[in-house]
């Protein structure tokens, strides 16, 4: 049976991840319980989301140097704005994923490089949340803080929200003709542009999707840590673009994996997990986390040399 | 005067001027002599990095240097240790730092050759793994710089700080080796495009490996001059310059797609840069309004700058 790219892109980050997940069993057992898997993936559930706002920019070739501080600028209009007056909240955030799409649209019309661009924005986010927020504070919405800590049956919140998650992504991306239009344009925009399609609507909707779930990733994590801070997700920004390309993705030419990327998300928070069970000397932490992430893109590599290998059977 | 307004770096050196004369207007010309000496030390700091990033990403898509600032914390720290306040052990400090470089531009490159991971990703693990060995090497230290070379980084001659002097000599040799020399007509070439390169003869492989290797090196004598300036090293003395690097480089008008590069620029955008926040200072706005308008100027400039191109063309 031969088995497609598609899949076979797809099974170095679930390989990874279960290696990962096998190890946290094996250096702490008490972590295979309902609870213990809640603990481990809690805070991926909104790097997932990051993470899935990063790819979308990264499938029409751009790349998102703002997302950091634009999840933390939600999170903080989140404990905020969305917490004691929910309808000017929502008219904030709605604005902030309007101004996501113009700065798609300027970026294509006037040939911007989107890393600079996202870059300048990246201070106007984090000036606004501070302005928002000049202490970290907040309360989050009830209605968050109560979905972040239901407890489904058979699987924890985290698990299953990751799961719905992934499955949307790719129904949304991968099967829909808007997802196929945007990854057109990724892949090569002019023959798209030639065929007919609009550019401006597919590049603004990418970005304006993308906001979309960024703006979920925030109030997500708010549910989560019950207040925010101006600098709550700075870190989200690398992390995102890590775990795109941990799930099988690129940066250019249109080629991601929503459930890659999903699951690229939930390995780089178990490999924070990990390395707590492991003992590692805290100053070894981050570089450990490196190591981790260079080991499973060597991984990669030795999958899709037995992918060529196929090919030339 | 038509050439000159055609040049792409005229623009940040503009810009710079336009926010210089804009905040000494309000200061009524007092502490002019020392707003330019301070725009001069800081901008020269900035252009080291700058420099080396801008050969990086001359190199084409997907290359950018994101082990800056985690090789200027372990540069800092490890020759302030060597160092350990000796006046007699400066020059060897230089050799650590560049020792320093060296190794980290080997294992960047490794990474992305090897493993053929995108550099953006081999340069983020690279740095995850180089800033636990600056917190490993860093412990509790606080060490104080020779008070030679502290003195020789934080005066100056003939008016213009010194380290604007080294600034200067290397941004020269760099505009050399850029123009003048096979190697520089050898990245352009690579960035405008690899296959093309390769099948023109060039070595395509030692062009990129020099190219990290000299970013990486830059990187760490900047960290090293910086720690001995600011009279200590931190363990987030480079935080700010990963941004900075890559912002400074595209502000100066090299493009970011790759293939073309400029040194002068980098001048007028590193000078652009701290002049932005020193005026923001002066008129003494919070810190919120400051970072947005930081955001709102860099995007202007992208656009302004951006126009004359799509115009000239």
């Amino acid at each position: 049976m031969r088995i497609s790219t598609d899949t076979l892109r797809l099974a170095v980050p679930v390989v990874s991840l279960l290696l990962l997940l096998a190890g946290v069993f094996y250096l702490q057992p008490r972590a295979m319980s309902y609870t213990g898997l809640n603990l481990l993936f809690n805070l991926a559930v909104p790097i997932a989301l990051a993470t899935i706002a990063q790819m979308l920019i990264m499938a029409v070739n751009d790349l998102d140097l703002s997302m950091g501080t634009f999840v933390s600028f939600v999170a903080c209009v989140a404990a905020t704005y969305l917490h004691d007056t929910p309808l000017l909240g929502a008219a904030i955030l709605l604005a902030a994923i309007a101004a996501y799409a113009v700065m798609g649209v300027i970026i294509y019309l006037r040939d911007l490089p989107s890393i600079v661009v996202t870059l300048g924005m990246s201070f106007v986010w984090a000036g606004l949340a501070v302005l928002i927020l000049p202490a970290p504070g907040g309360t989050a919405p009830e209605w968050a803080r109560a979905a972040m800590i239901s407890k489904p049956p058979l699987m924890p919140m985290a698990i299953v929200a990751s799961a719905v998650l992934a499955v949307f992504a790719h129904l949304l991306i991968m099967r829909s003709s808007f997802g196929v239009l945007i990854r057109g344009v990724g892949g090569n925009q002019r023959s798209v542009l030639r065929a007919g399609w609009p550019i401006v609507a597919a590049r603004a909707g990418a970005y304006a999707l993308a906001a979309t779930f960024a703006v979920a990733a925030g109030i997500c994590l708010v549910g989560l840590t019950t207040s925010a801070d101006a600098n709550i997700a700075l870190r989200y920004t690398l992390l995102s673009i890590a775990g795109v390309i941990l799930g099988g993705g690129e940066f250019t030419g249109g080629r991601i994996s929503p459930i890659g990327a999903v699951i690229g998300a939930l390995t780089l928070t178990l490999a924070g997990s990990f390395l707590s069970f492991l003992r590692i000397s805290p100053d070894w932490q981050i570089g450990a986390q490196g190591a981790i992430l260079i080991i499973v893109l060597a991984l990669r590599l030795l999958l899709n040399r037995l992918e060529s290998k196929g090919d030339m059977a | 005067m038509k050439a000159l307004l055609a040049k792409p770096w005229i623009w940040s050196f503009i810009a710079a001027l336009s926010v210089w004369l804009a905040t000494i207007a309000v200061t009524r010309g007092a502490s002019t002599v020392g707003l330019s000496q301070a725009a001069l030390t800081f901008a020269a700091f900035s252009v080291l990095v700058g420099i080396g990033q801008m050969f990086v990403i001359t190199l084409g898509p997907g290359n950018i240097d994101l082990s800056v600032p985690a090789t200027m914390t372990l540069a800092g720290t490890v020759t302030l240790k060597y160092m350990d306040g000796q006046n007699g052990l400066i020059l060897q400090g230089l050799g650590i730092a560049i020792m320093v470089g060296v190794s980290v531009g080997v294992l960047n490159y490794a990474l992305i050759k090897a493993l053929r991971i995108p550099p953006i990703i081999a340069t983020l693990s690279m740095s995850f793994i180089v800033q636990s060995a600056a917190i490993w090497t860093n412990r509790g230290l606080r060490i104080k710089p020779p008070q030679v070379l502290a003195d020789f980084t934080t005066l100056t001659s003939f008016g213009i700080p010194n380290i604007a002097l080294i600034a200067l000599l290397i941004s020269i040799l760099a505009w050399v080796l850029l123009h003048r020399t096979p190697y520089g007509r050898w990245i352009a070439a690579i960035g405008q495009s690899l296959p093309a390169a390769r099948m023109a003869g060039i070595a395509v492989d030692g062009c990129r490996f020099v190219t990290y290797l000299l970013c990486a090196v830059l990187a760490a004598i900047c960290g090293y001059l910086l720690a001995c300036f600011s009279g200590g090293a931190a363990l987030n003395m480079g935080t700010e310059y990963l941004l900075m690097s890559i912002a400074v480089v595209v502000i100066g008008g090299t493009a970011v797609a790759g293939g073309d590069s400029n040194v002068p620029g980098i001048w007028g955008a590193s000078l652009f840069m701290f002049l932005v926040v020193s005026m923001l200072n002066t008129y003494g706005l919070g810190a919120g309004v400051r970072l947005i308008m930081t955001g709102v100027i860099i995007i202007t400039v992208i656009l302004l700058a951006s126009g004359r191109k799509a115009g000239a063309r």
